[in-house]
């Protein structure tokens, strides 16, 4: 029992420290061969494969710069609000059949939407406390942003729980059949769409947007703290492409013995983690109106009308 | 159904603590790492250059900002007044997301019973849906959704 939860946990922390490094390093070679350069090729040797491991040195030695206008407790606090919610989000998604995931909770669905709310916080403590305009700027783009993509988010999970029948993010998988890739095609490419918006990733990056405000409510960050959420960012990718593998692509689910499940899971979320790499250099940053429009008057409304048609099939299967 | 009990509970508060424990950890060798030279002007607010401390003793940024006038010390101003004037068109989407969150926590719950009450638990949750999809399209219609 003891020796299971030490298991368990040093299982989702290895995934939490392993997996981004991965995504963060495939997005530094994916951006570079997608713009005809080569990406770091120094670190480590071949293919700068210790690129990461070397930046993280790197932000260990920083000097720790507080502004003196600063709210500094408040400061020092956002980085852990934006990065340990996607952490104990890990530990409900299931890698394989079975035993193979952290925490089967009956309401798992629930507490992971709930744990992805937590950003919005994050993002206006650190944007106030920072006290700049740039910060403040972005946090209230941040903010409206992330409050307005929570709606279909949560629209399109619930979607899948009225599929399935249940919370619980393991049953959700088992309920899954390929039927599902056509009939909940609409709340996977909401929820998608939403999850990208939730961790501010182009083209929904406009409270960060670098060319008109600095860095968003990151300005005035430096050194380890940056880094950290620096590092959330990569794990929001992580998390999102994993809920939507499990949510709305089957998970384990595939062509293979069932002990080889996880591979499919992992598979998954790294196709999905890459077509997020892929929009950063595809897209162009959408504007806050054209952003709130295509929440308000695409997205909201789509989940709707799948929600709907979810809840009739449902009943009629 | 399966149940789950305390013991999942338990593995999600280890996890929570482990997190704090990473950010303490990373912190504090950090802190051992970490060079430490505090200057006023590293902790002025970053003001793409230009000195925005109205007291502020002149540091070396300052006077690189003003070289040519030769003033002993830069204006002493903000970049902008204190107190400015921001449109904040983002309240009304508040409002919106709070009716809308409200259905949400009513939503999981019944997902994941409405199997059991048939087609009237869906009639009703399709009326409630219903309604508030009216609001937004009143709040559409009012354009409330268009930015001004």
């Amino acid at each position: 029992m003891l020796l299971e939860l030490i298991v368990k946990v040093a299982a989702v922390f290895a995934a939490f420290l392993v997996l981004p490094l991965l995504v963060g390093q495939t997005e530094h070679k994916l951006m570079a061969h997608m713009q005809g350069r080569l990406g770091p090729m120094h670190a480590g040797g071949f293919h700068g494969w210790a690129q990461l491991i070397a930046d993280g040195v790197k932000f260990a030695q920083k000097e720790d710069l507080v502004p003196d206008a600063a709210d500094k407790p408040v400061f020092k606090l956002a980085p852990a609000v934006a990065l340990l919610p996607y952490l104990l989000v890990i530990l409900f998604i299931p890698l394989g059949p079975g035993d193979l995931v952290g925490a089967n909770l009956d309401m798992g669905l629930f507490i992971v939407v709930a744990l992805v709310g937590v950003g919005v916080l994050a993002v206006l403590m650190a944007g106030w406390s920072s006290a700049n305009k740039y910060t403040l700027i972005g946090a209230l783009r941040g903010a409206a942003q992330l409050m307005a993509y929570e709606l279909p988010l949560v629209l399109a999970a619930a979607s899948v729980a009225v599929a399935a029948g249940t919370l619980s993010l393991p049953a959700i998988v088992e309920a899954w059949n390929p039927w599902w890739l056509l009939w909940q095609a609409p709340a996977a490419l909401v929820f998608f769409t939403a999850g990208l918006a939730e961790i501010r990733r182009p083209p929904f990056d406009a409270p960060v947007a670098d060319s008109e405000l600095v860095f968003g409510y990151l300005t005035e960050y430096a050194g380890l703290r940056f880094a950290l959420l620096l590092l959330a960012e990569y794990v929001g990718i992580v998390v999102i492409s994993a809920l939507t593998a499990v949510l709305f692509l089957g998970g384990w689910r595939g062509p293979g013995p069932e002990s080889l499940g996880w591979l499919w899971t992992l598979l998954k979320t790294g196709a999905l983690a890459a077509v997020v790499i892929w929009l950063r250099v595809a897209w162009p940053r959408l504007r806050v109106d054209q952003i709130q429009a295509l929440c308000w008057k695409g997205l909201v409304p789509i989940a709707l009308a799948q929600l709907v048609l979810t809840t009739a099939v449902a009943l009629a299967v | 159904m399966e149940t789950s009990g305390p013991a999942d509970y338990l593995t999600f508060g280890v996890l929570l603590l482990t997190g704090f424990a990473f950010v303490a950890v990373a912190m504090t060798a950090n802190r051992i790492l970490r060079p430490s030279a505090p200057s006023a002007d590293k902790a002025q607010t970053y003001e793409c250059g230009v000195d925005p401390a109205p007291d502020a003793p002149p540091g070396r940024l300052a006077s690189l900002a003003y070289p040519r006038t030769g003033a002993a010390s830069p204006p002493r101003d903000h970049v902008g007044k204190d107190w400015a004037q921001v449109q904040i068109r983002y309240y009304v989407y508040a409002f919106l997301f709070v009716l809308f969150a409200v259905e949400a926590v009513f939503l999981f719950p019944w997902a994941a019973v409405f199997r059991a009450f048939g087609t009237a638990a869906a009639v009703e949750m399709g009326v409630f849906v219903g309604v508030l999809a009216l609001g937004l399209a009143y709040a559409w219609r009012k354009g409330v959704l268009r930015w001004r």
